[in-house]
């Protein structure tokens, strides 16, 4: 480093990307310990933490003569007595062409939840088998999991290769077996590495103890995949998150692009209103932009004034999303209380807040067999069909104002949405969205509060105050349909 | 497909800008706190970036414990009135007065008294519903696995065990009355990045990290500056002079120094990168006792 000029040094190594992966993985199959092995290998764990985890592997380790990275991982008191990892950790790292960040999630049975966490922000999942016992049922449930988030790009990682004497055979046995089950699921890109955590093989250099393998090892291809058009950039889709208006003069709408890439002078649309105006300019910071494309976070003003607020979103009026109240998703239920069917949860869907009933769970999945089962398949009775701590389901809702969506395996950011218990705020579920559905799949009549003021015998001189009330009910995502005329 | 793409600081910068935004938009009444260290000095840039040409709409607070180093103060006030924030300046006075501080009821008194119960009245006393700080996973393990909105009860505890699911970029935001969240838009920062993005943006930070001779004494392993005249009276003839650097800073009778010449943002950066030792080695708080920072994190501090 002292050889190269600094200031050149910085400049090029600030521009590197990011690439944020998913670990998925028992604890048998050595996770902990790939992961381990990255971050030593990258240098990135320093000497204090080195010498702490020497003390705590002789003390309680679990990996013999060898450096147990699992404690360096499992971060919390509650899990270092137990021995496993029970949530979602994030660690980072970086080489001289990329940063990583990744989410490490435990592969036990119960936490199909904390996987679906860890994965929602993830470009690659790297999924470990081991190579003894080949394709497990839990390597199926990770990769349907792997699948249902959208991710693009995965490596199977085989894994202990070293047990079975780097044979080529068990490796393309483990390959053949997986191509054939993956095959059914949508994911583009899969990579499968043969390696050695332990002992280092093909997890940073290549080794010389699988020449048969052609391919690269894992970091090298970790930052060499091409990760850049991922993105959806067709379709713009500009959920406001807030209205700034520092002065008279400026009224600006803030936000994140979900999706697609807008320009100044372009043609816009405000959902749901529909209220077309042209983009005067998209201002940051640092100054306005020609045009800004997904991450980014800017400002964007408009030629005309029209009213947009939190929740609403702009569109190119030539491509717009779907926009209904009534749609189907696939739904994770995250919460130790089960579902109950006739509660009004909250939505969460862009900056959107609403109301959201379930309709109809019209089947569940079985994660480990892919199968479906559902009342009329005789797999669920009325009984257990409300959806339970890592259920996962396809479920149709109906929500209480208009949401403007993608589905999800098109657009990530207008296809995502969480359910919140009204009770307990707690994140019941999360979801993807499937598509609309058609009315007359939906329980018709209508579960949103109505006030008819003149049949409640309310004079009129508080209609006014009882609209606000409404509106702001509104806002905060519980619709009530104010009636102010007698029919 | 290059002219949309980001560097990994401009990602993260979008996506702490995103949170920022997120937590004014849904909560009443949001507060930033402000340690006046590196991390805060990014994340009070953040929040100017995220609604400019605006002003934030939310104050700065700072928790002080009446043993921050001076030059920290004079930072902090002249930051604040120099971009317009409004700031809020809290402290434990009740215990200030009986005369608490780390010399005489040592790191653990002084820490819980001065930073934490001050920090938890102060949160009371405004009734903040969120409150921003500047943590990042990378410091500590027990972080790694915070969540991004860190849900607290009526008692400001955290309960590892019992995280709300955060996914995408979808921020649960509803409490209960008088319960908050603790919100870490640099959850995803490390320390490398948040040295690359100081330099890439010119941002102001407290002199005291940058190298230069300082007097100082060595008390169990630690380099500690003499900031002020409470230096207690059997350490005085053990002050030197000696050139060095702060990595993190905080009431400074508790705050390593470390050894450096790195008097320029670039030497600081590329210190960094070539150092072996991670930045919690030189906050003494630390050495209490396994997992203590979880065990602060369940009572309430950061």
């Amino acid at each position: 480093m002292a050889t190269l000029d600094i200031k050149e040094f910085l400049d090029k190594d600030e521009q590197k990307d990011l690439l944020r992966f998913l670990t998925a993985g028992s604890v048998d199959d050595g996770k902990s310990t790939l992961i381990g092995r990255l971050l030593f290998d990258s240098k990135k764990i320093y000497e204090d933490q080195l010498d702490a985890l020497e003390r705590d592997s002789k003390r309680m380790g679990n990996a013999g003569d060898h450096i147990d990275y699992a404690l360096l991982l499992d971060g919390l008191k509650a899990e270092r007595e137990q021995g496993i990892t029970i949530d979602v950790a994030y660690r980072y790292f970086s080489t001289n062409n990329r940063k990583f960040i990744i989410a490490d999630t435990p592969g036990h049975e119960q936490y199909t939840r904390n996987m679906i966490t860890g994965g929602s922000t993830a470009n690659l999942a790297i999924i470990l088998v081991d190579a003894r016992t080949g394709v497990i049922t839990q390597t199926r449930r990770h990769t349907y999991l792997v699948s249902l988030l959208g991710i693009k790009h995965v490596v199977l990682a085989v894994n202990k290769m070293d047990l079975v004497d780097f044979d080529k055979e068990v490796f393309d046995k483990i390959v053949s077996d997986y191509k054939e089950f993956v095959s059914s699921l949508n994911i583009p890109d899969i990579t499968c590495i043969p390696l050695s955590a332990l002992d280092g093989d093909n997890v940073v250099e290549k080794s010389t103890r699988t020449p048969w393998y052609e391919g690269p090892a894992l970091l090298d291809f970790l930052e060499t995949v091409p990760i850049d058009q991922d993105r959806n950039f067709e379709d713009f889709r500009y959920p406001v998150q807030y209205v700034l208006r520092p002065n008279l003069n400026f009224r600006g709408f803030s936000g994140k692009i979900s999706s697609g890439i807008v320009r100044k002078g372009d043609t816009v649309m405000a959902l749901p209103s529909g209220k077309i105006s042209k983009v005067k300019s998209i201002v940051t910071y640092d100054g306005e932009l020609d045009y800004a494309f997904p991450p980014q976070c800017v400002t964007i003003t408009l030629e005309d004034e029209i009213d947009v607020s939190r929740g609403e979103m702009l569109v190119h009026p030539d491509n717009q999303p779907i926009v209904d109240r009534n749609f189907e998703a696939m739904l994770v239920w995250m919460d130790e209380e089960p579902m109950d069917i006739n509660k009004q949860f909250y939505i969460k869907h862009t900056t959107n807040l609403t109301r959201a009933r379930v309709d109809n769970i019209r089947y569940k999945v079985n994660v480990n067999t892919m199968e479906q089962l559902s009342i009329e398949n005789g797999q669920l009775t009325v009984d257990s069909l409300p959806m339970k701590l890592n259920e996962i389901g396809r479920v149709v809702f109906t929500t209480g104002k208009e949401l403007f969506f993608d589905p999800y395996q098109k657009n990530r950011q207008t296809g995502a949405f969480i359910l919140i218990d009204p009770i307990t705020n707690n994140t019941s579920a999360v979801g993807m969205i499937i598509d609309r559905v058609d009315v007359r799949d939906m329980v018709t009549e209508d579960a949103f509060a109505v006030l008819n003021l003149p049949e409640l015998g309310i004079a009129a001189e508080h209609y006014e105050a009882i609209r606000t009330i409404c509106k702001e009910l509104e806002r905060q995502g519980v619709p009530v349909k104010c009636i102010t005329e007698n029919k | 497909m290059s002219d949309y793409k980001l560097s990994h600081l401009q990602e993260l910068e979008a996506e702490s800008i995103h949170i920022i935004r997120e937590v004014a938009a849904e909560f009443e009444n949001p507060v930033m706190l402000y340690s006046i260290g590196k991390d805060s000095s990014v994340m009070v840039r953040l929040a100017e970036k995220a609604f400019a040409p605006g002003k934030v709409p939310f104050p700065l607070m700072h928790i002080d414990s009446k043993w921050k180093f001076k030059e920290m103060v004079q930072f902090r006030d002249e930051y604040a009135k120099k971009y317009g924030w409004n700031l809020i300046v809290e402290s434990n006075m009740e215990a200030y007065n009986a005369g608490v501080g780390p010399f005489s009821h040592g790191s653990k008194v002084h820490t819980d008294l001065m930073k934490t119960q001050a920090l938890l009245q102060a949160l009371d006393k405004y009734k903040f519903d969120a409150a921003f700080g500047g943590a990042r996973r990378d410091e500590e393990r027990s972080r790694a696995k915070e969540r991004i909105y860190s849900f607290r009860d009526k008692f400001h505890q955290w309960d590892p065990k019992n995280q709300r699911p955060e996914l995408w970029d979808i921020y649960n935001a509803r409490v209960h009355k008088g319960e908050s969240i603790r919100v870490f838009p640099l959850s995803n920062w490390t320390e490398l990045d948040i040295w690359q993005y100081i330099r890439l943006e010119n941002i102001p930070i407290v002199p005291l990290y940058y190298a230069k001779e300082r007097p100082v004494i060595e008390l169990d392993g630690n380099l500690i500056m003499a900031d002020d005249d409470r230096l207690p009276e059997q350490y005085r003839d053990k002050i030197q002079m000696r050139m060095v650097r702060f990595r993190t800073l905080g009431c400074w009778p508790l705050t390593g120094a470390v050894e450096s010449n790195a008097d320029t943002i670039e030497k600081i950066v590329e210190e960094m990168m070539t150092t072996t030792k991670s930045e919690r080695t030189t906050r003494v708080i630390d050495f209490d006792q396994d997992a203590s920072m979880e065990q602060k994190k369940r009572e309430g501090y950061f």
